[in-house]
């Protein structure tokens, strides 16, 4: 709390000092500025005369130079002023749990524009269109582009664009229609404002915001479907509401009385042309700069910047053409996320992921906080009751009815229907942003009398959406789930029941395929494999790509069965039971994720590269974050342990927001949580395939046993500082330290559960009968593959990228075969765990 | 794909299938032809590799043990019958059968089979009681690595503690139920999608 106000000072006094230095001194300047951005500077120079102002008599040493840099300086220090604001937001967590980040940040420039306004009598500094439109929307759009959720976006595109389209237009003309009526109703006192005037005002004020609606829903936790929607409508009915703007401005310019059928259908023409040829535009430089990424192999350090220019230019292009620059820059985006992450080196693919989350979270902070100065402006306050309240009101009714009716209607359609819940939340989520507001400010004085009216309306509609509904929308959402489920303290086997239904749920998900597994789909891809892929990724990638996860997949467990066979052919049966196994193999992928060892990750960069579509890289952020949850677990180990169960259950994938969280950097935990549960998985699977087919038991039990047996495996993460060091050491020492202990608990166990596994006690008596304990069925193809093909299916798979991981498996494997597996598996008597036969201590070095 | 699905089905099997399932025809020919994609034997069952092939049970904490419960017991193989029967779990609860008191005859998506689904993920061995043991299996396979065995031992016993009304250090199956009062049931059913529009 301290800090925060401390902060909060220190930025009062930074404004204060800046506004004196600047507002007071700079005042025409930046009034220059503000009317043509671009050109500021160059008219600053000129005033000042460019170099040296009068004749000198003597050589300065220095010399006061605040014209040159001005609107530089001023810019530079506006961002950082906004940002600033942002931290201190974000420095207090019992806030921002209430009020949305969006709505502070607006009160933070209301108190700003304040400032402003009491040191110069006038605001200086507003949200203009320019500025708004051609260097703070780009790059979010382009964000929300390229981190769409691809798969689920096309999934739900019908319900998108019906949203988008039919949503947008039905805002657009019921606002203005009931406008007007109202205003012919005499509810208004005398506007000059006439029919095409508000149905130009609808249509302006009728598309959701994509930076205001992400900002909340972020902080509601709605489901992915409910929040691809939304998102997916409020990105493509900005395009649309632009169209629709453009077209009633065209039609606002001609009069009503030129307005016959043909231009009407002109405009309904444009309307598709404009909507279209935006995508299109957008689909060429998505292509574009795949194509591009396929070379860019020589200069990867400015690599990350073409995905940034090229979306920029795109933006700029369908601009020039008049076409929806939105809509471009979205489906430039979408387009070349997948080719650019196959093609592009994975430092780069990182480097754009987080520049672009820096780039869009840094301009949505500053037009936010825009937002709220420029409402502190005498100028655009033009009252007028009936107008503003029946527009807040409007608004928001009709996209209640509309939602619903559209819902409604979808609803026969969609398999899944959207719940009324859901279509509350959708509705309650119209929240109103910056884009009306740009455009609003964009309308023409000349023309339309009302301007400043309007803005003004449209500012408190903003207002209104985004803090009173944002703040609201979380209880409101509690409220209403809670009315559904009553939920109370829930009980320990409560939580964890539900947990593990939405686990149980993924899982059913997955095998049933449901995520569109369609015949369209299907066709779409081959074609795409075929073709498409063909032409924009690289051979090298073009490989890797599809299979990337389905090799790491098999790789993992054809390491795994090494390993096990490496085990049992020193002759130790015990050895597969052992944690040691499973020790060495955590080891093993920890060193290989492990940040700490530079000189390893060098050499292993590679390696990364190879699967770098599955599992990206943890950067060292993720370190920090680990050792700050387990400092937070040793102060929560005296708190119950309900809290303690919250905090570490796994998440199931639909809390997961994939990647188009603007802020969300614990996507590395996310992604840490699954190789976790991959290597898990795997290690389970190999050991229960050891155990012929009946997985768990006494996999589980060995496991368990084990970790009460050796407290200092407390916490992996533990035995991951001290081993990532060295595996082979670590091997040793694991084998050694559970190794005589192990015998007794692992047998009884087994012993005390007859009929083991979940299913099949017959299955684990046949398997051990016919002695087939090397070769369970599905084993067997493996075992087959790695004695038969002799580069293995690592080396086919994954061109041996990594010197190191060849020849660790080389190694492995000659000493695999170096023994005769038969032999070895009749032979397999217990040997005491002779000095543990480590994988030959060269590989590494 | 979807055609083939069909023509290899009966739509004597399908009325079946739907009569104990409940599934709709759609919903079922659909699902046959994920059944036959999944199915890399082409001999009509899937094994455990089938399931394990797909990828993303294996970033699935649960992912084996949800595969294990696909399967019968004592079985490594299971049929499209079978397959949907497990599937049929998932469906929705409808709202005549919201109501209806537990009976013999009862759906197999009813909200009792659908905890009894879940009791099953927890009870291994199947003596109809989830003991400590088994719950700290299933504790920690959910949750992260961070967290060490001591904890993980209190919450399980607290969770036994809470819901064990016998005092067998045990959960039963009935125990289960009732503490499982709240559990959101609404969650735990999947609807099937065909095509999302």
């Amino acid at each position: 709390m301290a800090t925060c106000w401390g902060f909060t000072l220190f930025l009062c006094m930074l404004l204060i000092a800046c506004g004196g230095l600047s507002l007071a001194s700079e005042e025409a300047e930046t009034r220059n500025s503000q009317r043509d951005t671009g050109t500021a500077s160059s008219s600053n120079t000129t005033g000042e005369g460019g170099h040296g102002v009068g004749p000198i008599t003597t050589l300065p040493i220095v010399t006061w130079k605040w014209h040159h840099i001005s609107t530089q300086y001023l810019v530079a220090l506006w961002i950082l002023v906004a940002w600033l604001c942002k931290l201190i937001i974000e420095s207090n967590h019992h806030v921002t749990n209430v009020i949305p980040e969006s709505a502070l940040l607006i009160c933070f420039g209301f108190v700003l524009g304040g400032m402003i306004w009491g040191a110069d009598k006038v605001q200086t500094f507003t949200l203009t269109p320019t500025v708004f439109f051609y260097f703070l929307l780009p790059q979010v759009i382009l964000d929300a582009g390229y981190h769409m959720p691809n798969k689920l976006f096309f999934t739900n595109l019908g319900a998108i664009l019906v949203y988008a389209v039919i949503g947008t237009c039905w805002n657009a003309a019921s606002l203005g229609l009931s406008l007007w009526g109202c205003h012919m109703g005499g509810l208004m006192a005398d506007l000059d404002i006439s029919l095409l005037q508000y149905l130009l005002f609808g249509s302006l004020m009728a598309a959701v915001d994509p930076v205001a609606v992400i900002a909340v829903f972020e902080q509601v936790h709605v489901n992915d479907v409910l929040f691809i929607i939304v998102f997916g409508e409020s990105l493509l009915n900005d395009g649309v509401t632009v169209v629709l703007f453009n077209v009633f401005d065209g039609f606002v310019s001609l009069g009503g009385s030129q307005i016959d059928a043909a231009e009407i259908v002109k405009g309904i023409v444009s309307f598709f042309v404009v909507a279209f040829g935006g995508s299109l535009v957008g689909i060429a430089f998505g292509i574009l700069i795949s194509l591009l990424t396929r070379f860019t192999k020589n200069i990867q350090i400015i690599e990350p910047g073409f995905i940034f220019v090229m979306g920029y230019l795109s933006y700029l292009t369908a601009e020039m053409l008049s076409l929806s620059a939105i809509l471009s820059t979205v489906f430039c985006g979408v387009l070349c996320q997948k080719y650019v992450r196959a093609n592009m080196h994975e430092h780069s693919v990182q480097t754009v992921k987080y520049a672009m989350k820096v780039f869009a979270n840094g301009s949505e902070t500053i037009i936010f906080v825009f937002l709220g100065i420029s409402a502190i402006d005498k100028i655009i306050w033009v009252w007028n009751t009936g107008f503003i309240l029946l527009t807040v009101f409007f608004v928001f009714v009709y996209r209640f009815i509309g939602v619903f009716f559209l819902t409604w209607i979808l609803n026969r359609y969609r398999l899944v229907p959207l719940e009324f819940i859901d279509q509350v939340i959708m509705s309650y989520g119209g929240l109103r942003g910056a884009v009306a507001y740009g455009l609003a400010v964009m309308l023409d004085e000349n023309k339309i009398k009302e301007k400043n009216l309007m803005v003004c309306t449209t500012l408190i509609v903003v207002y209104c959406t985004v803090i009173w509904q944002g703040i609201t929308m979380k209880p409101l959402v509690t409220w209403l789930k809670v009315k559904r489920a009553e939920v109370n303290e829930l009980t320990l086997l409560e939580k964890m029941t539900n947990k593990m239904f939405n686990h149980t749920l993924v899982a059913i998900e997955d095998i049933s395929g449901q995520i569109g597994h369609n015949y369209l789909r299907s066709k779409w891809k081959s074609f795409e494999e075929k073709w498409i892929s063909w032409i924009l990724m690289k051979p090298s990638a073009r490989k890797k790509q599809d299979e990337v996860f389905n090799v790491f997949h098999q790789l993992n467990l054809k390491d795994a069965m090494e390993y096990v066979a490496e085990g049992e052919r020193r002759g130790s049966l015990e050895f597969i039971r052992k944690e040691s196994v499973a020790i060495d193999f955590r080891k093993k992928f920890e060193s290989e994720y492990s940040e700490d060892m530079p000189d390893m990750r060098a050499n292993m960069s590679n390696g990364h590269r190879a699967t770098s579509t599955t599992r990206e890289h943890i950067p060292s952020v993720s370190v920090e974050m680990h050792e700050h949850t387990m400092k937070a677990m040793t102060e929560a180990e005296a708190v119950n342990a309900h809290h303690l169960l919250d905090q570490h259950l796994y998440k199931s994938r639909k809390q997961h927001r994939h990647g188009f969280s603007r802020s969300d950097f614990i996507i590395n935990k996310d992604e840490k949580e699954v190789q976790e549960i991959f290597k898990r998985t795997m290690k389970n699977r190999m050991e229960s395939a050891k155990m012929g087919g009946s997985p768990k038991t006494i996999v589980k039990h060995t496991k368990k046993e084990h970790q009460r047996k050796m407290p200092k495996g407390k916490s992996i993460s533990q035995t991951k500082l001290c081993y990532s060091g060295d595996e082979d050491f670590g091997f040793s020492e694991g084998d050694s330290a559970s190794g005589y202990d192990l015998p007794y608990p692992s047998f009884p166990m087994r012993d005390s559960k007859p009929g083991g596994g979940i299913e099949n006690s017959a299955f684990v008596s046949d398997l051990y009968s016919t002695d087939s304990l090397q070769t369970p069925p599905w084993l067997a193809e493996g075992e087959l593959d790695s004695s038969m093909v002799a580069p293995s299916l690592r080396a086919q798979a994954s061109p041996p990228t990594s010197p190191i991981e060849m020849r660790h498996l080389g190694l492995l494997r000659i000493s695999t075969r170096s023994t005769d597996t038969k032999q070895m598996n009749n032979d397999q008597l217990p040997l005491p765990p002779t000095p543990p036969p480590p994988p030959p201590p060269s590989s590494h070095m | 794909m979807g055609s083939r699905a069909s023509r290899l089905l009966r739509e004597e099997e399908i009325e079946e299938i739907k009569k104990e399932t409940g599934f709709s025809h759609s919903q079922i020919t659909r699902l046959y032809s994920r059944f036959t994609s999944l199915d890399k034997g082409e001999n009509g069952t899937l094994s455990r590799e089938d399931f394990q092939r797909i990828p993303e049970l294996a970033i699935n904490p649960l992912g084996d043990r949800i595969i294990n419960a696909f399967f019968p017991e004592g079985e490594d193989q299971v049929n499209f019958r079978g397959f949907m029967r497990t599937l049929a779990h998932f469906r929705p609860i409808e709202d005549n059968e919201k109501n209806k008191n537990p009976s013999a005859t009862e759906p197999l998506n009813s909200r009792t089979n659908k905890l009894l689904f879940a009791f099953r993920l927890y009870d291994l061995d199947r003596d109809d009681k989830i003991s400590r043991d088994e719950l700290l299996q299933v504790l920690r396979m959910m949750v992260g690595v961070n967290i060490s065995d001591e904890q993980l031992g209190s919450i399980a016993d607290r969770t036994i503690q809470e819901a064990d009304t016998n005092g067998d250090s045990c959960i039963s199956f009935n125990e289960f139920i009732k503490a499982s009062f709240v559990v959101n049931i609404h969650i735990c059913t999947v609807v099937l999608v065909l095509v999302n529009i």
